[in-house]
Order: C-alpha cells, then sequence, then structure tokens
C-alpha cells in the first residue's frame, strides 16, 4: 500500500501546527457567516429592525447574537449598576429594585419564541420573501431568565381597581405598552436573562418584558417603569400601531396573541437542492396560545400531506422543531408546512386569511399573518419563493 | 426623638429587618419585602403615562398660534412644513373619510382614537432626535397645531389638562376587540 493514498486530509496543515491560544469570551469560528439581515439605512437614524436568519438555526434556540432585533430609537447602553425598575400606580407599597435586588428575588427559566407583530406582513401584501430570513427572520427563540412579574406584583401589593399594567422602557422612544392584569398575572417574566448570560443590548439589556406568545411589541425592553392602572394608557403602539384595518373601515386593536404558524427553513427559499435522492425537510413551527400539537408537510403545494415529526420536548409558546425526511426525485416540487396547535386551531393559508382580513394595511403595515408558506424547488434544484 | 407615625414607622422596619422569616400576604403567599420605597416625589419624576381621561397630564397650555413656531423649529424638517409627511417621514395631517375607501390614509387625525395619545407620544418620543426637549406648554401647543391643521378643534382652542382630554377625534368609534381566531379553515 502506496503512502500517497493517504487523503490529502489527514496530512492537513492543521495537525502539524500548534492552535490557538485561548479566550476568555468566545467567538465563533472564523469560517461561519450566519448574519442577520437589514434593509440598507434609511434616512431615520436608528430606528428599524434586523431579521433572524431561521435558515442557518438548528434545533430550537436562535443564538443570542442572531435574535431579530426591533427599536423605535436605537439601542440604548445601559448601565445595570443604576438601573432601577420602579413599580407604582395602583398599588399599596410603591417600589423600586435595583438589579441585585430583583435578583434576590425567586427567578424561573423559560423557552419562548418572541414574534414581532409585524413578522411576514408583506407575505400577506403578496410581496413573497424569497428567502426564510426576509420572509420571517422577525421572530426568534431564547431561554429567559427572571422574576415572575406576578411575584412584583405581590411585593408592590394591588389595589383593587388594578386592571392593566403599563410597561416603559429607558430608550429614546420610552417605548411604552399596556398588559391587561390576568396576563401579567399568568406567565409574564422580568427577565435578565438570556440564553445562559445577561439580556443582549439589542433584546433589552439589563432588563426586559418578557411576555409569552403575545406579539412581540409588548415585551418592552429596558424595562425600567411598571404603572399600574384601571384601563389601558393607548399609547401609540395600541391605539394606532399594531392595529389591523379591515375592508369596512374599522380596525381591530388589542389583537395580542401571535396565532400557530410554521415555516420550512431546510430546504427553504435561496438554497440549492444539490441533486435527487434523501435530504431532510426542516423547520420551525410555534403557537402564541400554546403547544404546537402537529405539523404536516406537503411537497406537491398542498394537494397531500404527511405528519412530521417533532423534536421533544415540545413546550408552550416556544419554537417546535419539525422534520420529515423525504426523497427528491429530480422533479418540480412544491414544499408547504401547516401547523396546529394545542386549541385545535389550524395554520391557514395566504388565500384565507386575505378572504378574512381583506387587503388593507394598518399604519405599518400587515400585522398578525400567520399564512402557510410555500417554497418551489426547480428541476435543478433551485429553491425558490412561489 | 422619634414622633408619632415616624416612629411607628421606624418600629415596623425594626421589627421587619429582624425578621429573617417573609412575610405571608392575604393569598398566603411569601412577600419578600426586597424594594426599596418609592416616594410620591420620584413617582412624579418618572412618570409621564397620559391616561385617555386625562390623567397623568401636567400643569400648562398651549394653542395652535404658540404651536406654529413650536413645530416650524422642532417638526418641520421632518415631517413637512405643512404635517403633509416627507419621504420615510409619516405624515400628520389629513386622510380624514379615507379609512374606508381602497386608499386610505392614516394620520393622527384620520385614524387616532384618543387626543391624549398624541401628546403622550410627543411628549416621550418627539422630536425623533432630541426627545424631551420640550416644555409641558410646547407640547400642548404643537399637539394643538396638529389638532387644528386636521380641523378637530376650532382654531384658537386652548389645549390644557382639562380641555385635552374632551377633545372628540373622528376615528374614536372606529375599532373593534380582537376577534380572532376568524380565519376559516
Ligand atoms: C428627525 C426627524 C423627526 C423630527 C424632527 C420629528 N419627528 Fe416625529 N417622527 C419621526 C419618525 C422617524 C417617526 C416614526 C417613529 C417610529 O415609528 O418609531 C415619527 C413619528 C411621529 C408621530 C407619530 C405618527 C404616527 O402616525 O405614528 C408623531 C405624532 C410625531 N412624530 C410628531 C412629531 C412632532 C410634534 C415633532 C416636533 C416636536 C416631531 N414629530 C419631530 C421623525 C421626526
Amino acid at each position: 500500500m502506496a503512502i500517497a493514498a493517504i487523503p490529502a486530509a489527514v496530512s492537513a496543515e492543521e495537525m502539524r501546527t500548534l492552535g490557538a491560544a485561548r479566550r476568555e469570551y468566545g467567538e465563533r469560528s472564523q469560517f461561519e457567516r450566519s448574519a442577520r439581515l437589514f434593509p440598507p439605512a434609511s434616512s431615520t437614524p436608528m430606528t428599524g429592525a434586523s431579521r433572524s436568519p431561521l435558515q442557518d438555526q438548528f434545533g430550537i434556540i436562535t443564538p443570542s447574537a442572531l435574535h431579530f432585533e426591533r427599536h423605535h430609537s436605537g439601542v440604548p447602553t445601559i448601565d445595570p449598576a443604576t438601573h432601577e425598575l420602579a413599580i407604582h400606580g395602583l398599588v399599596e407599597r410603591p417600589q423600586r429594585f435595583t438589579m441585585s435586588l430583583l435578583k434576590r428575588l425567586p427567578s424561573v427559566s423559560r423557552i419562548h419564541f418572541i414574534e414581532c407583530g409585524g413578522n411576514a406582513g408583506r407575505e400577506h401584501r403578496g410581496n413573497s420573501g424569497a428567502t426564510v430570513q426576509q420572509s420571517h427572520g422577525l421572530v426568534s427563540c431564547s431561554e429567559w431568565t427572571g422574576v415572575r412579574l406576578s411575584t412584583l406584583l405581590r411585593e408592590v401589593g394591588l389595589k383593587p381597581a388594578a386592571r392593566w399594567v403599563l410597561a416603559e422602557g429607558a430608550d429614546a422612544s420610552r417605548h411604552a405598552r399596556s398588559i391587561p392584569l390576568a396576563k401579567a398575572l399568568e406567565d409574564v417574566l422580568v427577565a435578565y436573562g438570556q440564553n445562559g448570560e445577561a439580556l443582549r443590548p439589542e433584546q433589552g439589556y439589563p432588563l426586559r418584558l418578557l411576555v409569552p406568545g403575545w406579539e412581540g411589541n409588548v415585551s418592552v425592553k429596558w424595562l425600567h417603569r411598571l404603572h399600574v392602572i384601571d384601563q389601558p394608557m393607548m399609547t401609540r403602539d395600541e391605539a394606532a400601531s399594531y392595529t389591523d384595518l379591515m375592508p369596512d373601515g374599522k380596525a381591530r386593536a388589542f389583537s395580542f396573541e401571535m396565532e400557530s404558524n410554521s415555516v420550512i427553513t431546510s430546504p427553504s427559499g435561496g438554497q440549492q437542492v444539490e441533486g435527487r435522492g434523501w435530504l431532510e425537510i426542516s423547520g420551525l413551527a410555534w403557537s402564541g396560545r400554546g403547544r404546537i400539537e402537529q405539523v404536516d408537510v406537503s411537497t406537491d403545494g398542498g394537494r397531500t400531506w404527511r405528519q412530521a415529526e417533532l423534536q421533544a420536548p415540545v413546550l408552550s409558546k416556544a419554537f417546535t422543531r419539525f422534520r420529515l425526511p423525504w426523497r427528491w426525485d429530480g422533479q418540480e416540487a412544491v414544499l408547504v408546512s401547516r401547523s396546529r396547535d394545542e386549541t385545535g386551531y389550524v395554520q391557514p393559508t395566504r388565500e384565507a386569511i386575505v378572504a378574512a382580513r381583506g387587503m388593507k394595511e394598518g399604519p405599518d403595515g400587515f400585522n398578525h399573518y400567520n399564512g402557510m408558506k410555500p417554497w418551489k424547488i426547480t428541476r435543478e434544484g433551485m429553491v425558490t419563493h412561489v | 426623638m422619634f414622633r408619632g407615625r415616624t416612629f411607628l414607622l421606624f418600629l415596623v422596619a425594626t421589627v421587619a429587618a429582624a425578621d429573617p422569616a417573609p412575610q405571608s400576604s392575604i393569598d398566603g403567599a411569601i412577600r419578600y419585602g426586597l424594594g426599596e420605597p418609592l416616594t410620591t416625589d420620584q413617582i412624579a419624576a418618572l412618570n409621564i403615562s397620559v391616561l385617555p381621561n386625562g390623567e397623568g397630564l401636567p400643569e400648562g397650555k398651549g394653542s395652535a398660534r404658540e404651536g406654529a413656531t413650536v413645530y416650524a423649529t422642532h417638526c418641520a424638517a421632518c415631517h413637512g412644513d405643512e404635517g403633509e409627511g416627507r419621504g420615510d417621514f409619516v405624515a400628520l395631517v389629513g386622510g380624514q373619510g379615507t379609512l374606508s375607501s381602497t386608499q386610505p390614509v392614516l394620520t393622527v387625525g384620520s385614524y387616532w382614537p384618543t387626543a391624549t395619545t398624541a401628546f403622550d407620544y410627543i411628549r416621550r418620543a418627539m422630536p425623533y432626535t432630541t426627545p424631551g426637549v420640550l416644555t409641558a406648554d410646547e407640547v400642548y401647543a404643537v399637539t394643538a397645531w396638529i389638532l387644528e391643521k386636521n380641523q378637530i378643534i376650532a382654531p384658537g382652542t386652548v389645549l390644557d389638562r382639562r380641555t385635552l382630554p374632551k377633545v372628540r377625534m373622528p376615528n374614536k368609534d372606529g375599532f373593534l376587540p380582537d376577534p380572532r381566531p376568524d380565519v376559516a379553515r
């Protein structure tokens, strides 16, 4: 047997050279390129969003560095040593909590998605996103750690008239939203941790509200004030923005829950299937109303469906990874997924949503869209939007 | 040294500090008592919420006459000389009667249900790059300018904590509660 038969990779340079030094804070490999996507700068400084590269995500946790972001007046730099949370209004004992006091209270860690109310809104309009990052990148999922809002409200003591909690951020827009008390007491967190470390600045460092399953705008970041009130405050983002305009000119307000959704992330728009044969269809499903119960996948544009496997554990109001092995025969195919959540609700088609809600955009485009997203595979293996 | 109520508070604080067991609240769950008291002055300094009934509105007043100056100085560069919008910056004026048409124009004037929302939003977030520079009088005045341009208030109307909550917005009854799930399979 000749020495020359040893494959090139085995004699590679790195095996004969000392590796790199240690690093105090790890970074991904220099070969990894996955990145958030944002549109070219507009004339508005600092406002905007960046979309998460869902096509690159494995499993259900979005890396903190790739979590989507949305803010109205930039990302503030807040020193946790001086940051405080004030709670006042219809409470017995108005109080303020430093970060270190908050961390002494009983904590919980929970895995939840956050989805912008406007995620995939352009799909409603008919501008079908070419990649899943473009179409659905305003949703991400993390493990969040913090104090239950109910714990804090018990500390301050609610007065009988209390019905809503206004949450306000310490950013330049003083972003503010009102949350009904029932939800505040049910499962809302005041979070300081994200995926095992402190929140990222884009995600609200050092403190944010985490309102599971509801449009992302209510999960107020850079949280510094909670005001207990007897009615919603009618901030801009609840009185006008995030409302859904109907064909008759009336608009729906306070549409909080993000309904059952799913999208195939692989293969997805912009990718190339390298040759016929077996491949894994994989994607993400989520519902603001609870657990995902079933995901079906079609490879013929919705004529026939097969049930995908759900990765355990399936968590409430969290990303659920689904997978289905599939043999591509080299013919044109249209891949699409549909989810059903524990309430029995089934993700609709775009046509059904348009039939029910029409085509009128609200002040910030279409919100609360959860239509099925088909991807076409051409004979050449190119994956495109439909 | 301690008089009446102050002493009582001192006593309660001392007893609480000496007691290692957390207090129980009415529902039997533990209260930890870790928060620092928030004083009325501290609340006043932090609280910028304005409710639809006017609660939270500050002292002060203004009309569109002073508002025109505030608007020209602090707002027109982005939102246009007449509030018509400019490039990426939204219009603040116009659109009434268009909501049920095929080309709805959504502005403070045509769409927003409550006038307090305009005051609240301008005070918290505008001017976009320098929020917080306006005095209460200036916020009342520029709010009056926007509402007068939209022909929602009569010329010369002075807005203050009493009159602003009474302004009737044209689209006040234009909103419905969330009816979802609404999409048939
Ligand atoms: C530097 C540009 C700029 C200036 C100056 C400015 N704005 Fe704005 N304004 C914006 C932007 C950008 C938004 C949208 C912000 C967002 O959605 O996060 C906005 C939004 C608004 C809105 C909400 C409109 C809607 O329909 O949602 C109002 C009301 C408003 N501005 C009033 C004012 C007033 C009054 C002033 C002057 C005191 C002012 N603005 C100065 C850029 C500006």
